[in-house]
């Protein structure tokens, strides 16, 4: 049978529930989610930020990307306007990725100064648009894995 | 505890056939129109085109655990076993367009971002979501008794529709892979209006289904109560 008394005693460990679960992700969350690291951040870090497994994040310092096609081997720099870091990977990036683009890498900073990259992401804008009059995109696409070094 | 005649309330009002005729041309329209009118994107290419499912997908999902919350509310204030069971519709239909959302997001992102997943809190939050309502409708199938389970399925739905706000705030909230909400002003037109129009096609498809949902499941729950009253010997109504 369902009384007053049930009823409430549902209502409130439902509303336990929603407390705690708010406590939970504003109070416990809030400073412990750091997704990427951005330069500045790692750097400050000093040796503490070496061999450990992280993501550093910011945007592909135009004119640092060094892309050799034959041995699928990407060097550039990640800044964040302050602080850069030299990224070091294997691979080729995604097709997105380009001078000036966000980046998210995934790997290890080194003494050497150079983050072993083992993933490259990009972190796109929130804006779409239509090409300007005369764009193409797939030009685009093509120019942004030309190689710089050439 | 619910009087255990089935025909309590009579029989629901069906879905007009109507509305889902009109929900499903409405939304074969919006996606030709949308596709066929938009340019590639200068970023992308014609990548941008899965804004015109992800995007509807994730809001329609979000207000049908709207509808949970409140359906769910009313049930615990009022005891209205028809509040439970739109909660529920609400909640299957929700599940599905939120597993779609992900799905649709994984295959934006491997060839936008160059990963199917990455463990952001736009993606985390939005998997939880998604597992804490599948979690709901396992609860339904578990409780044997119609009362107990509307209750304890009513704090999860309520619990579940918590984590919607956090999922829409999370990428402002926490540094993501996942960008933040698009701007009206940050899309072209022609993407703008393609993603409009895809959001009322999929609000309809939305409404059609919980419609469509809520009507089983009120005939079902009708076919419990009276296997309920035969298994206790009979109406005596």
């Amino acid at each position: 049978m369902t009384t007053k008394k049930t009823k409430w005693g549902a209502m409130t460990a439902v509303g336990v529930l929603v407390i705690a679960f708010g406590w939970l992700i504003y109070g416990g969350l809030d400073s412990n989610v750091v997704y990427f690291l951005t330069p500045k951040e790692l750097l400050a870090k000093g040796a503490d930020g070496y061999d450990k497994p992280m993501r550093l994040g910011g945007q592909v310092k135009p004119g640092s990307v060094v892309w050799d096609e034959q041995k699928l081997d990407l060097r550039f720099a990640v800044t964040d306007g302050t602080g850069e870091v030299v990224v070091h990977s294997k691979g080729a990036p995604p097709q997105m990725f380009k001078d000036g683009q966000g980046v998210v890498v995934e790997g290890r900073y080194g003494p050497d100064g150079v983050f072993k990259s083992t993933s490259v992401m990009v972190k796109h804008s929130n804006e779409y648009k239509a090409p300007a009059k005369g764009e193409r995109p797939s030009d685009m696409y093509k120019s942004l894995m030309k190689s710089p070094a050439t | 505890m619910f009087p255990a005649h089935p025909n309590q309330f009579g029989p629901p009002k069906p879905a007009p056939a109507w509305l889902g005729w009109l929900a499903f041309l409405f939304f074969v329209f919006a996606q030709v129109f949308s596709v066929v009118t938009s340019p590639a994107d200068a970023m992308m290419g014609h990548l941008q085109k899965n804004m015109y499912v992800h995007v509807p997908a994730a809001w329609v999902a979000f207000g049908a655990f709207g509808v949970v919350l409140v359906a769910s509310l009313y049930f615990l204030w009022r005891d209205d076993e028809r509040a439970d069971l739109l909660a529920a519709s609400s909640a299957e239909v929700g599940s599905l367009f939120c597993g779609l959302t992900l799905v649709l997001g994984m295959l934006w992102g491997r060839p936008t971002w160059g990963v199917w997943w990455s463990w952001d809190a736009r993606l985390t939050t939005t998997l939880v979501l998604f597992l804490i309502f599948v979690g709901y409708l396992a609860l339904r199938s578990f409780v044997e008794d119609p009362h107990r389970r509307g209750q304890w399925s009513a704090a999860v739905g309520i619990l579940g529709a918590i984590n919607v706000p956090i999922v829409w705030m999370s990428v402002q909230w926490w540094r993501t892979l996942h960008q933040i909400q698009s701007n009206p002003r940050g899309l072209s037109p022609v993407y703008l209006r393609g993603l409009l129009l895809n959001v009322a096609a999929f609000t309809l498809l939305t409404i059609w289904f919980i419609w469509r949902r809520y009507e089983a499941a009120r005939y079902e729950r009708a076919a419990e109560h009276a296997a309920q009253a035969a298994a206790l010997g009979g109406y005596n109504a």
